[in-house]
């Protein structure tokens, strides 16, 4: 009897609390910076683009939900000529990002990308590409890679010496 | 105004008044849960979300209105109207204020426990046409709970009519100038809310139309504007159960400053409150102990309560 009383007067204190209720279109809700939503992807500090269209994230893509094509400039710098997702396949689970070699394909906390037409849920690269360079300001994947491109020669990357001859040590 | 003009104004103000009033309980109820289990309830129709009674009236005609073919049709369209049509009669007797009632009866607490033992048949008709077995054991469980909560109800109240000396409404009310009567008649009182618990099926008593065992119990087979019927009656009871808590133990309209009115529906709002409070705290109990209580705890304890009252009434008297 006593603690059926107690009960209802505790869930009457209830009457006090704050609600816990997040009014969500009207007030904005708390998404940590790791939250997987919308896939963008983001560019060089220079402005040039990052995806170096390796294909990586297609093949680590468990819904193969990526599409893209590889192609190369005039310097030898790839590029995808086309980078498509799919996002009414897409699962949010992250491995694009894992696998991309140039931190140029992540993940973003925006979730609010509802469509009233499934073809509209497909993202060409222009809808992708970000003007910035996402979680990673500093990085530029041609300014540490190895490799010779316009305006950066051999040995000429960040923390690279200059390739060594080995022809100097013969008689 | 003549008379009959009267009577058909009260009559007809009463009705929407009803009406309207438990269609707002349902959005009453909802906010008022939503408060006690900290969230919001609906806020999205109109001011405070007021307009969703209206909305889900609209939804509920659109639905279809169909009767299972199984079904045994007459009586399943008739329980129902039972159920809403006895307690709103139970509505006739009621004392608002003084003059601003339906029908002074003479004996018009028996009135009232005469029809809300109807609406028991409303419920126990309504399971059995359904002709499907979870709505048959609620209408069973409904049947046999009403019976033996109806039973110290009556007693209950008995109480209350000896210390007032009338089945009248009226009397009852005026004869708590000096002191309304929830305090002589704790224990009364105290049967009567549980018994009007049991009586309305609200949540601690809700066996008829348990959700998690019988589907949706008695109403199972119902759609549209017959299950609608049955959700209105439900809230009809619920304020019908308040006012009488109101008119028998706490005054009725008896009230410093404001008018009689205005105290009426504050006291029994308070009321109506406090059933939310109950569903949003209480689980409810297997049917056996729901029986045990009822006539091994409620029963005695009325019974002890008629006595002592009476001893004390014929101890002052010689």
């Amino acid at each position: 009897m006593i603690s059926i009383l107690r009960s209802i007067w505790l869930v009457f204190l209830h009457a006090l609390h704050r609600r816990v209720t997040v009014q969500y279109p009207e007030q904005a809700i708390r998404r940590p910076p790791r939250f997987r939503g919308r896939i963008i992807l983001s560019r060089d500090p220079d402005g040039g683009e990052r995806c170096v269209a390796c294909y990586l994230c297609a093949a680590a893509c468990p819904v193969d939900c990526i599409a893209l094509q590889a192609a190369q400039d005039e310097h030898g710098r790839r590029y995808p000529a086309f980078f498509r997702i799919n996002f009414s396949r897409c699962i949010f689970c992250g491995f694009c990002e894992d696998a991309c070699p140039t931190y140029a394909i992540q993940l973003t906390p925006d979730f609010e990308m509802s469509e009233a037409r499934r073809q509209e849920m497909v993202y060409e690269k222009e809808d992708l590409t970000i003007s910035g360079p996402g979680k990673y300001p500093g990085y530029n994947f041609y300014r540490v890679a190895g490799l010779a491109i316009a305006g950066k020669g051999k040995g000429q990357a960040e923390n690279e010496q200059p390739p060594s001859d080995p022809k100097t040590l013969l008689p | 105004m003549s008379p009959t003009a009267v009577y058909l104004v009260t009559i007809f103000g009463l009705l929407i008044a009803v009406f309207t009033l438990s269609a707002g309980l349902i959005w009453y109820e909802r906010r008022l849960l939503a408060l006690f289990q900290d969230r919001y309830g609906p806020n999205r129709v109109g001011p405070f979300g007021l307009l969703q009674s209206v909305a889900d009236i609209v939804k509920i005609f659109f639905k279809e209105d169909w009767v299972p073919p199984f079904a045994d049709k007459p009586v399943f369209v008739i329980a129902p109207a039972v159920i809403i049509v006895a307690t709103l009669m139970s509505f006739g007797v009621v004392a608002f204020a003084p003059g601003v009632m339906v029908s002074d009866l003479n004996v018009g607490l028996l009135f009232f426990l005469a029809m809300s033992s109807m609406g028991a048949y409303g419920v126990a008709l309504a399971g059995w046409s359904s002709n499907n077995k979870y709505s048959l054991l609620g209408g069973l469980r409904a049947a046999a709970q009403v019976i033996s909560y109806e039973v110290f109800m009556g007693l209950s109240l008995m109480g209350v009519v000896m210390m007032a000396g009338s089945f009248n409404l009226v009397r009852i009310v005026q004869a708590q100038e000096r002191m309304w009567f929830f305090l002589p008649q704790l224990v009364g009182m105290a049967v009567f809310m549980v018994a009007g618990f049991a009586e309305t099926f609200r949540i601690p008593f809700d066996l008829p139309e348990a959700e998690n065992e019988l589907v949706a119990g008695f109403h199972t087979e119902y759609s549209g504007m017959k299950f609608a019927f049955f959700f209105l009656g439900e809230y009809i009871g619920i304020s019908l159960v308040s006012a009488m808590l109101v008119i028998l133990f706490f005054g009725g309209w008896l009230g410093p400053v404001l008018p009689p009115l205005a105290w009426f529906f504050i006291k029994t709002f308070i009321f109506i409150s406090f059933f939310i409070l109950v569903r949003g705290s209480l689980p409810r109990p297997r049917f056996d102990q729901l029986m045990a209580y009822g006539w091994k705890v409620m029963l005695p304890l009325s019974l002890a309560n008629l006595v002592v009252t009476a001893g004390i009434l014929l101890w002052r008297r010689s």
